[in-house]
């Protein structure tokens, strides 16, 4: 398990060196495409603010109000006995839904608990392993005008859940 | 996200009003923006580098070299598809997409997919299996390599933001096997009903 973690490690700097230099083997002018993309980044930015601004003032203003705190034990009372950070539980309930709001709360996490602590790494990996599954769902049904889902919505949401459980089991025995 | 978004602003500043901490909620308001700025500016940079390295894969036309090696394997989970039909082409491309992490790539080619197994779809207005299993392959498969996830744990100070990419991708691939096993299973039962 050592090794393949420390395998890990140098999948980023390898992806990067395999793009460029594929790329240019494949004579695509590298530099202008990299410049290309990169521009799109501040516009997906623009367009998720707005949602991270929401979700930042929701949490901050429900944590100073003293709201958190109460509700905080009656979700460890739930949570406690699975092992489960409450904040987890936030986080993969509102993943499905929207990004955007998901990295509010993510960030959120990494603020309180610090980046290396095992609620993060939970919260990482569910981040990186889970989908906005409604949103796939709403576009991709919407896109051919199909009205009727049958069970995919429950399909989807099951999924869903275990892919949560997996994450937090997965991460306990790494860590 | 509009009932939870009301419920909760709602209640805080009950809460607020109630623990006499009206003073606390006027101020988390303002963090709340200085925040979402600070967490808006690391994401350029992370997500900016990211569509960079991806723009260069998509010009270099990689993913329809890779769609190639993939096609087979699909061709196996989609069994009513007619082979060479484009519909597993453009399954492939978007599940590859998916996988390299190239987002905007990614939907276009969903809904292309998504239009062409609506060709083969009896009944035009109820989903179909295959779109099922195409959707669900869709959300448990999530990107190799969780660059926006790494980029945030690095900015805020991780030792080793790496490490999570091992346990991220088993749970992909556990959760990606099992939400196939889940729909088949639904499959089942419905079927038993009629």
């Amino acid at each position: 398990m050592e090794k393949l973690q420390q395998a890990f490690q140098y999948l980023i700097p390898l992806f990067i060196f395999f793009t460029i230099a594929y790329g240019f083997a494949k004579k695509t002018p590298v530099y202008e495409s990299f410049v290309t993309g990169a521009k799109e980044g501040i516009n997906i930015i623009i367009g998720i603010f707005p949602y991270v601004l929401a979700i930042f003032i929701m949490v901050k203003t429900f944590q100073a109000s003293g709201a958190h705190d109460f509700f905080k034990g009656v979700f460890a009372a739930a949570t406690g006995p699975l092992g489960l950070p409450p904040e987890v539980f936030s986080i993969g309930l509102v993943k499905p839904m929207s990004n955007a709001a998901a990295l509010g709360i993510f960030t959120e996490i990494l603020k309180t608990h610090g980046p290396d602590s095992l609620t993060s790494s939970i919260a990482a990996v569910i981040m990186g392993s889970a989908e906005t599954t409604f949103y796939v769902i709403a576009v991709y049904l919407g896109a051919v005008g199909i009205r009727k889902s049958r069970y995919l919505v429950p399909v989807c949401l099951t999924a869903d859940l275990v892919g949560i459980m997996v994450a937090v089991i997965v991460v306990r025995m790494l860590f | 996200m509009n009932v939870i978004w009301m419920v909760l602003v709602c209640l805080s500043v009950l809460f607020a009003a109630v623990s006499g901490r009206i003073d606390e909620f006027t101020k988390a308001l303002f963090e709340a923006g200085k925040a979402a700025v600070e967490v808006c500016m690391f994401l350029v940079g992370i997500v900016s580098l990211w569509l960079g390295l991806t723009k260069i894969l998509e010009d270099c036309g990689v993913i329809y070299k890779m769609s190639n090696f993939f096609r087979p394997v699909m061709s196996l989970l989609f069994r009513n598809i007619p082979p060479g039909h484009p519909a597993i082409t453009n399954i492939t491309l978007n599940l590859l997409a998916n996988v390299l992490g190239i987002g905007n790539a990614a939907t276009p080619l969903g809904i292309k997919a998504m239009e062409d197994l609506q060709k083969l779809n009896p009944k035009p207005d109820t989903v179909s299996f295959e779109m099922m299993l195409f959707i669900v392959i869709n959300t448990a498969s999530v990107q190799l390599i969780p660059f926006t996830v790494i980029g945030l744990l690095a900015s805020y100070g991780s030792q080793n933001p790496n490490r999570i990419m091992l346990p991220t991708f088993i749970a992909t691939v556990i959760s990606a096997v099992t939400a196939v096993g889940i729909l088949l299973l639904y499959k089942k039962i419905y079927d038993r009903k009629g």
